[in-house]
């Protein structure tokens, strides 16, 4: 999961991008993990993520695998938050995003009274996460500092592709198809929010923030 | 991956979709087709790209009838609409390339996703970095460039004379030839990967050199290095390392923060 360290964006551009995800430690407590994991997503739903994800299995936002044509008018965009709840049946990474800080507050004060024992971590702006856990009543324990990118800068693309590519960091979106998509959307072929879900299907482990994509879509839109 | 040039019907749409932008259509046959010297084998076209099952030869005489008048057709972005793409078997090294870029495939040597361990996301359990220390993630690759061992072990070999501890459950540690030395399996320096990490701990007072380096050499690289480092926080939350790296010049607002909530059953020591 450094794939959620090194997300492109000034600190502005991160205002609504919040992944909290919960794992075990491999022979240490890893014993009956998979049942902690669920109550952890099943808490974060009660607090309106706008993504949750299963590193092993993938997020709400997935590909079909048995389309047909008549299905390009009703496609299913995502799947029921439930199902991927559902598929945690090994010792696994779970994650869920929000994109309002109140919403990460009121779930990591219902997830410190429920003391699942697990490791939990808040991938953010890092005085933002200190402000939410002092919040809930939590001191942080450890923290790792994204200290972007350097070597050979000039085989990176504009920012509006990266703010959009780098959401997935396991590199599963390519700059191509965030390149695609702002052109389509400044065409008119496509909205923010059809944009964003393609996106967001091939982020495997459910991390994508789309609510942010839409953001980043609209500004480029109209070139900001 | 490989596309099978008997179902392509040349519609470009996995063209995009490739992080490592390896496919392309051939003019020659006019089918998409894989360089797989650049191909990483992370899978994101044949997993990520929706399917459907049309069949070939109507699709290639229905597009050719609309590419003859000049119509545009509006084609959903991330479907393959004959199930083209078709993965071939891999063997060693080649094998490597799908451990270090797909991230539902599990590494050998750590036993978990993804071309990382575990790091400090749990840290409060296995107390792998303390206080007046630092952990290091050192990435290449990423984002959207990949990277071919052979840079990766420019990185390493400059780095293991330093006072550095690489961290032996690493998947880029297990092909080390040698760690004393930093080199890497010789039959793997030109395999290409979408991603690799090394992982390394440090006493603080290291980190502004070990930075030097990383960044002198990141230099010489043709990819991106992207820098993670880590410490373990005192009772109030604090840690000596976010000024040290603003006395360095560095400027940084994003990061992960281990809240602190895991723990170490009874039964299993520290």
């Amino acid at each position: 999961m450094t794939n959620t360290l090194h997300r492109f964006g000034s600190r502005d551009s991160l205002r609504d991008d919040y992944i909290i995800f919960a794992m075990a430690a491999r022979g240490i407590n890893d014993q009956g993990a998979p049942p902690k994991l669920q109550t952890f997503l099943r808490l974060a739903l009660k607090h309106h993520p706008i993504n949750v994800g299963n590193a092993v299995k993938g997020g709400i936002f997935r590909a079909s695998k048995a389309l047909t044509p008549l299905a390009h008018w009703r496609r299913r965009e995502f799947i029921a938050p439930e199902e991927v709840v559902e598929s945690i049946d090994t010792c696994t990474t779970v994650s869920a995003v929000f994109d309002d800080p109140a919403n990460l507050e009121a779930f990591l004060t219902e997830l410190r009274g429920a003391d699942l024992g697990i490791s939990i971590n808040i991938a953010a702006l890092t005085d933002e996460a200190r402000t939410c856990c002092q919040r809930a009543g939590i001191t942080r324990h450890s923290v790792e500092y994204s200290l972007g990118f350097h070597g050979d800068l000039n085989r990176l693309p504009d920012r509006h592709v990266l703010e959009l590519s780098t959401m997935c960091g396991h590199g599963m979106v390519a700059h191509n198809l965030a390149k695609k998509m702002l052109d389509w959307v400044k065409e008119g072929r496509r909205d923010p929010r059809q944009a964003a879900t393609y996106l967001a299907k091939f982020c495997t482990c459910g991390i994508y923030n789309t609510t942010r994509a839409i953001r980043v879509l609209e500004e480029a839109r109209v070139g900001k | 991956m490989q596309i099978d040039h008997g179902k392509c019907v040349a519609c470009g749409n996995c063209i995009p979709i490739c992080p490592m932008g390896a496919i392309y259509i051939d003019p020659a046959v006019n089918r998409a087709t894989v360089n797989l010297d650049e191909c990483v084998e992370c899978f994101t076209c044949y997993r990520g790209m929706s399917k459907e099952y049309l069949n070939p030869t109507l699709v290639r005489t229905i597009r050719g009838f609309l590419k003859y008048l000049r119509i545009r057709f509006d084609p959903e972005p991330d479907v393959c609409p004959t199930d083209a793409l078709t993965p071939q078997e891999l063997t060693w090294p080649r094998i490597v390339r799908q451990a270090f870029s797909d991230p539902l495939v599990p590494h050998e040597s750590t036993g978990i996703h993804g071309r990382g361990t575990e790091e400090v996301k749990t840290n409060d359990v296995t107390g792998r970095v303390n206080e007046g220390e630092a952990g290091f993630t050192i990435e290449f690759g990423r984002p959207g460039v990949g990277v071919r061992f052979r840079d990766i072990q420019k990185m390493t070999m400059a780095l293991a004379p330093l006072p550095i501890t690489f961290e032996k459950k690493n998947p880029v540690f297990s092909l080390m030839a040698d760690s004393a030395t930093g080199t890497i399996r010789e039959d793997l320096l030109n395999e290409k990967v979408l991603s690799a990490i090394v992982e390394l701990k440090t006493k603080l007072e290291h980190v502004p050199q070990v930075l030097r380096v990383v960044e002198e050499v990141s230099q010489d690289l043709e990819t991106i290095v992207s820098i993670g480092v880590a410490t373990r926080c005192d009772g109030q939350g604090d840690n000596a390392l976010e000024p040290l790296l603003k006395r360095e010049g560095y400027e940084f607002y994003r990061g992960k923060t281990n809240l602190g909530l895991g723990r170490r059953p009874a039964a299993v020591p520290a």
